[in-house]
């Protein structure tokens, strides 16, 4: 069943366009990987997802429901939520109130405080940050505090989840938690967008790919072909970040 | 739970410092309680300022002018409705005024927040100004006159409530709620928080407070204009005395208010002539060598107090 | 007719002419430095009463006065900053806290200098009259004075316009407005221009006064509706925008000196109405690229 799908979305800066005409189609329970060299335009698309920017043209619909045109409070509550490229916690709050929060106003279902503390420290056991939960959230210890936003935009209740460059600055260990953690939030039957630079784990986890450069979709398919793809060595050829992979 | 430590000293030393000022005007002079009614005022406006902008992280400079609509809805409806009446009217109608400058500003942040609160006395004043001129023909009203009791008593009151909102406000969710605005407001967003309409709301809420206060102090002066409903200073000094008081805990602004005010008024019948010096002083002093007020110092002490004990 | 119409032209030029200085004075100073100086308009009084008691006190000539009120004003700035404001940029751990203290300290300074001003210069209104006789020319009369003031303001701009535009301090200064971060990857000493900043824009400030000073009554508490418009010009302007300051100094002045000559009382409502609005419609300031 298609819970996302976006029609010849397109996104201007004056005359620079960061996105241009992208189709997409995501499906529920799909783990899909938004791939592409900086500034292709996957975060601007992720934006344009969740509301915090305006198409300029184009529609996205999210369980047959267009969304274009709302704010990212009411498309959260609908059932979409995201990390950020650079984390985006409450610092000075504490790991289990970030948490809290995207239960109580992420959800559509009024719920008594109480209650709700206890569905926020069921998250924070399966990111496995209970023991931190009284911790303030900035002094945590980077790859933990992108657990922890993982965290709170589960706890929102969200049916599709965004995440923004999740492994990256993560070691090799860390990695592999986060790659784990994925596979646990798919298995819970979550719907899975993922921009990443870390090719290894995008391969591994990944259903699908979308492959945008320069705001235009280049190529999609399944990993093993998109591996395979001359668009795609061509547009990675040549850039550092890629050489090894 | 330990029962006696279930009644904390904080709350039984705010009990008996209500119950002092409660029955202050027995035991002091009615200079002293004109002079306490005036630091209670700046008590009102200044955790009436911190309720919305300490969590939250805008800075409004707009406080006179919330708090003289109190004060000209005082002078208009004073002979007309009963004076408990005309507080909350002066409440209300600065809650709604509130409620339009949040919808006008929707859009801004920061610096642009801060300088639009700052014209928007401003242009009220001048339009005021104006309208007295040209249209109405009169200049400053007339208030209805109270005793200084009177006026203590409802001042008194005031405070407590507002307070005490700001102090249940910070506990709850919706504190919670306004905080993480400051903290993120685009991660904010993106959890279902309506970061708008907590703005607006909440920002209307305190203007609320600076109307009661307005109202009631209006009457103190017995007579009110332009200049002294918006008095620009106004504007300022509650910012000053949050600061100085510290924001991590409801009493920094309360303390902040009270020493400050108590300050200038000293330095002001001392030094008439170099009051506006002095408090400039004070001012830059406390902003360089006191970021977190107060507040920040007793927890700095009680902090280190804690690692020499060990 | 005509007589009304070029003493609208010329006061407006006179005006604009002055809030563009001011303006930019600001905009050195918030744009660059990042310093919201409400006590601005306190250098346009300081710069208009050394005029005022160098011409009673000496004699000398406001014209000449310029010169040396550009010099003092540019030294109480540099002081100010290398003092306080360094100060409290270091303490700050943002620049958005920084912004918030050092607007604040500049308030304390407004008290304290204003403060002085009336210890050392009295309350009272203080004028002189310089150059007050009436020229004729082309069969129409102007006041020597306001001819000469227009002269001096429209110099002044277009100096400080050129120096900003060629010269290599005014490079440096337009490119830490821009970019802090890549200026000082060029070798510009950031904080050397932060603090040369403040101390221009405090002589810009100056030499306005000292031009207000040969038309205008002074008092030490003229300074403050000069910051209001000041503010208002630089988001007319766009911060950091010194041009889009020079620009929108003149058109505030325009459309004031119109406002004042159809409805005086309304003049501050009508410049509060369009602070408001920009700032509604378009923060960024109407002039902004």
């Amino acid at each position: 069943m298609r819970i996302l799908e976006g029609e010849e979305v397109t996104k201007h800066f004056g005359g620079l366009a960061a996105v241009h005409d992208v189709n997409f189609e995501i499906n529920q329970g799909e783990v899909v990987g938004l791939i592409g060299p900086n500034g292709a335009g996957k975060t601007t698309l992720f934006n344009l997802i969740t509301g915090s920017l305006r198409t300029t043209a184009g529609e996205i619909r999210f369980k047959d429901k267009k969304i274009t045109g709302l704010k990212p409070h009411q498309i959260c509550r609908l059932g979409i939520a995201r990390t950020f490229q650079t984390v985006q916690l409450f610092g000075n709050i504490s790991v289990l109130d970030n948490v809290f929060l995207g239960s109580i106003c992420g959800t559509t279902t009024p719920t008594r405080t109480p209650d709700a503390r206890e569905k926020a420290m069921t998250f924070l056991e399966l990111v496995e940050l209970s023991a931190k939960k009284s911790d303030l959230a900035k002094n945590l210890p980077l790859a933990e505090q992108k657990r922890l936003e993982v965290a709170r935009a589960l706890a929102t209740e969200a049916e599709l989840l965004l995440l923004d460059e999740v492994m990256a600055g993560l070691t090799a260990p860390e990695l592999a938690v986060a790659t784990g953690l994925i596979e646990t939030i798919r298995n819970q039957g979550k719907t899975i967008l993922v921009v990443e630079h870390v090719m290894q784990a995008i391969m591994a986890i990944c259903d699908r790919i979308i492959v945008l450069h320069h705001g235009v979709k280049i190529a999609e398919g399944k990993p093993r072909e998109i591996a395979k793809n001359k668009k795609v060595i061509e547009v990675y050829l040549g850039t550092d970040d890629y050489a090894q992979h | 739970m330990d029962t006696k430590k279930a009644f904390p000293k904080k709350w039984l030393l705010s009990l008996l410092l209500i119950l002092i000022l409660a029955t202050l005007p027995f035991y002091t002079n009615p200079y002293k309680i004109v002079s306490i009614t005036s630091i209670l005022m700046y008590v009102c406006l200044t955790v009436s300022w911190v309720m919305f902008c300490a969590p939250t992280r805008y800075m409004s400079l707009a406080t006179a002018t919330f708090f003289g609509v109190g004060m000209y809805t005082s002078g208009i409806l004073g002979e007309i409705l009963p004076f408990p009446l005309v507080v909350v009217c002066g409440g209300f109608i600065s809650f709604l005024i509130g409620l339009l400058t949040g919808i006008i500003c929707l859009r801004l942040r920061g610096f642009y927040f801060a300088i639009f609160t700052f014209g928007l006395n401003e242009l009220v004043r001048n339009s005021v100004v104006w309208w007295e001129a040209n249209v109405s023909g009169t200049v400053g009203r007339w208030v209805i006159i109270l005793e200084s009791m009177t006026i203590y008593y409802y001042m008194l009151v005031i405070v407590l409530l507002t307070v005490l909102v700001a102090y249940f406000l910070r506990r709850s969710r919706f504190g919670l709620i306004l905080y993480s605005i400051g903290e993120s407001e685009e991660a904010a967003a993106h959890i279902g928080i309506d970061v708008t309409r907590y703005r607006i709301i909440f920002f209307a809420v305190s203007c609320f407070f600076m109307g009661l206060a307005g109202a009631v102090m209006a009457t103190k002066w017995a007579y009110i204009d332009p200049r002294i409903a918006f008095n620009p200073v106004l504007n300022f000094t509650p910012v000053l005395m949050a600061l100085f008081g510290g924001v991590g805990e409801i009493y920094g602004p309360v303390l902040g208010a009270s020493l400050l005010t108590a300050i200038s008024e000293v330095l002001l019948s001392r030094f008439p002539y170099y009051y506006m010096l002095l408090y400039g002083i004070i001012f830059i002093v406390v902003i360089s060598f006191l970021p977190d007020g107060l507040v920040g110092l007793t927890r700095k002490w009680r902090k280190e107090t804690t690692d020499a004990i060990g | 007719m005509i007589k009304l119409v070029l003493d609208v032209i010329i006061t407006s030029l006179i005006m604009g002419g002055i809030y563009s200085l001011i303006a930019m004075g600001l905009n050195l100073q918030y744009g660059v430095a990042r310093v919201l100086n409400i006590s601005h308009g306190e250098f346009v009084m300081v710069g208009a009463f050394v005029t005022f008691w160098a011409y009673k006190l000496f004699g000398i000539n406001p014209l000449l006065s310029l010169a040396i009120c550009g010099p003092i004003l540019f030294v109480i700035g540099l002081f100010a900053y290398r003092t306080l404001f360094r100060y409290l940029r270091k303490s700050s751990q943002s620049v958005d806290i920084f912004e918030g203290r050092s607007m604040l300290a500049s308030f304390g300074m407004l008290y304290i200098i204003q403060n002085i001003a009336l210890l050392w210069w009295g309350p009272n209104v203080k004028a002189y009259n310089f150059l007050n006789y009436p020229i004729h020319f082309f069969g129409l009369t102007l006041e020597a004075n306001r001819l000469v003031a227009l002269l001096f303001t429209l110099v002044v701009v277009l100096v400080f316009y050129l120096f900003i535009l060629h010269s290599n301090l005014g490079k440096a200064i337009r490119a830490a407005s821009q970019n802090e971060a890549s200026a000082q990857l060029l070798g510009i000493n950031v904080h050397r221009v932060l603090a040369l900043c403040f101390g221009l824009g405090a002589l810009l400030a100056g030499l306005a006064g000292s031009i207000i000073s040969m038309m205008q009554e002074i008092t030490p508490v003229m300074g403050f509706p000069y910051l209001i418009i000041a503010l208002i010009v630089l988001v007319l302007g766009g911060t950091g925008n010194i041009l889009g300051s020079l620009i929108g100094g003149l058109i505030l002045g325009g459309v004031t000196t119109v406002v004042l000559y159809w409805q005086p009382d309304l003049t501050l409502v009508v410049s509060y109405a369009i602070f408001a609005l920009i700032l509604i419609i378009r923060p960024q300031g109407v002039l902004a690229r």
